[in-house]
C-alpha cells in the first residue's frame, strides 16, 4: 500500500510539457511513492503518455519537444546535465501500448538490455531470463522454446515478453503505457496479476484508458483532463466519492 | 473487346522484344567469345598473364586481378562513406536536412562517367603522383574514382533498407537503456543487414562494369599491380581500348573478355537479388 512517510520515489514539480511550442501538459505537480501502484486515467490527449515519456526521457528523441519544471527520481533531477540517460532508462523501465519485440529470438530480446551494459556471462544471462520471465508470468508458456523468434508469440505473450525484458534490468520504476489496450481479457488478467506481484519490489505507474482496470490494478489514481491534473486520491476513494465532479463524470462514463 | 486484345497483343510483343534483345546479346557474346576460351583452355585464357595479340597470346589474368582489385578498393571507399552517409541521413540528422541531402547524393549518379574520369585525371592522379609517388595513374586513383561513383547506389539502397526497419525497434532499444550508437549497430544495422549487403553487391556490379572513367585513370598497363600506386588494366578497359582495331582471333579474345565480365556481373546481381529477397521474407515473418 501507499507509504507516504518515506521520501517520494518520483517528485514531479510544476512540469509543463510542450511539443512545437504547444503545451500538452501544464503545471503538473505530483508525488509518486515507493512501491505504490499509481494509475493515471483520463481521456485521450490529456497528457498521460507525454508525462510517462518524460519520466525515462524518451521524449528527448522527439524533435520540437521541451519540458520545464523539475522531475526528481530519489531526490535527483533527471534532467540535470550530468545524468547518464541510458542508466536512467534502465532504472525507469517502460512497456508500450503495442508490444514491439525486436526481430530476434525471445531469449535475445530479454538479454539485449543486459548485453548493452556489458554483461556477457552466460549463467547470469540465463538466470535473469528465467527470473524475469517468471515475474512476467510467461516462463511456463515459453521455457521450452526460448530460441524461437519472438514474433511467433501471440500479442498477449509478446506484451509479457516486453515486460520481462524490462524486468531483467532490475528497474526501480515501471511505467506502462496502456499495456493491455490491444489484449484479450485473459492476457489482461495475466498482466494485472504480474503487476500485483511486482508492486512489492517496484514502483508502478500505469496509464490506462480502462477505468475498470484502474480500479483493479492500482492503489492510487491520478485523473488527468486536457493537460491538467484534476485530482489524485486512493483508488477506493476516487471510485466512491471523488472530490471533483469532473472525475465523477469520467469514471461513471458520462464523457471520455 | 477486339481492340483490347489487339492492344494487349501489341504490348506483349514490345515486352517480349525487350527480353529477347537481352537474350540475343547474351547469345551473341557467348557465340563470339566462347570458341576462343575453349581453344586456349582455362589455363591459357583465364590464368595466363601473357596478352600479346600479335603473337596470338590471349591471357587475361592480369586484367581479372586488376578488375577485382580496383573493385575491392572502390567498395571499401564506397561502403565506408555510403553506409556512413545512409546512417547519418536516416538516424542522426534532422529530417529537413536529409530531405535536401538525399536527392543531392542521388544526383551524383547522373553525372556522366567521363566527367568522373576527367576529374580523376586532373585532380586525383597528379595529387597521388606528387605526394605518394609512382605515375599517379594507379590502383589507388581508380579505386577513389570508382568509390565515388558507387556512392549514390550504396547510399540510396542502404537508406531504403534502414528506413524499412520499424521506428519502434529504435525506440524500444533506446528505452531498454541502449545508447544511440548501440541501437544503431546492434538493432538498426542488424535488422537492415540484408538490404545493406544487397546495396554493396549492386555497387560492386557498377564498379566492375565501369569503363570510361577507369580507362582515364588506371594507366592501362598489362602488369599485375603489386602496390596501390601501380597502374593496371581492367577487363572493361581492355575491351574498349582494343575493340576499334581488333580483327580475327584478337576480336574473339575481346568477346571472350566480355563473356568473363558478363558472368562476373551476373553472379553479383543474382547474389544481390537473392540476399535482398531473403531479407524481405524474414522481415515479413
Amino acid at each position: 500500500m501507499t507509504d507516504t512517510t518515506k521520501q517520494p520515489k518520483i517528485q514531479v514539480r510544476d512540469v509543463t510539457i510542450s511539443y512545437a511550442g504547444k503545451a500538452v501538459l501544464r503545471n503538473l505537480s505530483l508525488d509518486i511513492h515507493p512501491n505504490e501502484r499509481l494509475a493515471i486515467i483520463g481521456p485521450a490527449n490529456s497528457g498521460k503518455t507525454s508525462l510517462l515519456r518524460c519520466l525515462n526521457r524518451l521524449n528527448d528523441l522527439q524533435y520540437g519537444f521541451s519540458v520545464t519544471g523539475q522531475i526528481l527520481l530519489d531526490g535527483r533531477d533527471i534532467y540535470a546535465p550530468n545524468v547518464d540517460v541510458a542508466a536512467l532508462r534502465r532504472r525507469v523501465g517502460m512497456v508500450y501500448a503495442v508490444p514491439v519485440p525486436l526481430p530476434w529470438s525471445m531469449y535475445e530480446n530479454i538479454v539485449f538490455g543486459l548485453r548493452v551494459t556489458g554483461i556477457r556471462d552466460k549463467a547470469t544471462l540465463d538466470e535473469r531470463v528465467e527470473t524475469s520471465l517468471k515475474s512476467a508470468v510467461l516462463w511456463d508458456e515459453i521455457k521450452d522454446r526460448l530460441h524461437e523468434p519472438a514474433h511467433n508469440l501471440s500479442g498477449g505473450q509478446q506484451q509479457r515478453l516486453c515486460l520481462a525484458r524490462v524486468l531483467a534490468l532490475h528497474p526501480d520504476v515501471l511505467i506502462l503505457d496502456e499495456p493491455c489496450s490491444g489484449l484479450d481479457p485473459i492476457s489482461t488478467g495475466k498482466i494485472e496479476d504480474a503487476l500485483a506481484e511486482l508492486a512489492a519490489r517496484h514502483t508502478i505507474i500505469l496509464v490506462t484508458n480502462n477505468t475498470k482496470q484502474a480500479s483493479r490494478a492500482s492503489d492510487r489514481i491520478a485523473f488527468f483532463l486536457m493537460g491538467e491534473l484534476v485530482e489524485t486520491g486512493p483508488t477506493t476513494q476516487i471510485f466512491t466519492k471523488p472530490n471533483d465532479p469532473r472525475t465523477d463524470d469520467y469514471i461513471t462514463g458520462r464523457f471520455g | 473487346m477486339k481492340q483490347d486484345k489487339a492492344i494487349a497483343f501489341a504490348l506483349m510483343l514490345i515486352a517480349l522484344s525487350a527480353v529477347s534483345g537481352l537474350a540475343l546479346i547474351t547469345v551473341f557474346i557467348f557465340k563470339e567469345g566462347l570458341p576462343l576460351i575453349l581453344k586456349s583452355g582455362a589455363g591459357g585464357f583465364f590464368f595466363s598473364t601473357d596478352w600479346d595479340p600479335k603473337a596470338k597470346q590471349f591471357g587475361i589474368f592480369s586484367m581479372i586481378v586488376g578488375s577485382l582489385v580496383v573493385t575491392a578498393g572502390a567498395m571499401i571507399i564506397g561502403t565506408v562513406f555510403g553506409l556512413g552517409l545512409a546512417i547519418v541521413l536516416t538516424i542522426f540528422c534532422p529530417k529537413a536536412l536529409a530531405a535536401i541531402l538525399k536527392p543531392l547524393i542521388e544526383l551524383l549518379a547522373g553525372i556522366p562517367s567521363v566527367v568522373y574520369g576527367f576529374i580523376g585525371v586532373v585532380t586525383i592522379v597528379p595529387f597521388i603522383r606528387d605526394y605518394f609517388g609512382g605515375p599517379g595513374l594507379s590502383v589507388l586513383a581508380t579505386s577513389i574514382v570508382l568509390g565515388v561513383m558507387v556512392l549514390p547506389t550504396v547510399t540510396s539502397i542502404s537508406i531504403d533498407a534502414l528506413k524499412s526497419v520499424p521506428r519502434s525497434y529504435w525506440e524500444g532499444s533506446i528505452a531498454l537503456g541502449a545508447t544511440e550508437w548501440q541501437s544503431t549497430h546492434m538493432v538498426m544495422l542488424k535488422a537492415a543487414r540484408s538490404g545493406i549487403v544487397a546495396a554493396i553487391i549492386l555497387g560492386m556490379g557498377r564498379a566492375v562494369g565501369e569503363t570510361m572513367a577507369v580507362i582515364m585513370v588506371c594507366g592501362n598497363t598489362l602488369e599485375i599491380p603489386s602496390t596501390p600506386l601501380d597502374p593496371l588494366r581492367t577487363l572493361t578497359s581492355n575491351i574498349a581500348l582494343e575493340m576499334g582495331y581488333a580483327t580475327g582471333e584478337h576480336r574473339e579474345a575481346l568477346f571472350a573478355t566480355a563473356v568473363t565480365l558478363f558472368v562476373i556481373i551476373m553472379i553479383l546481381n543474382i547474389a544481390a537479388l537473392t540476399i535482398a529477397r531473403r531479407g524481405i521474407m524474414s522481415n515479413n515473418r
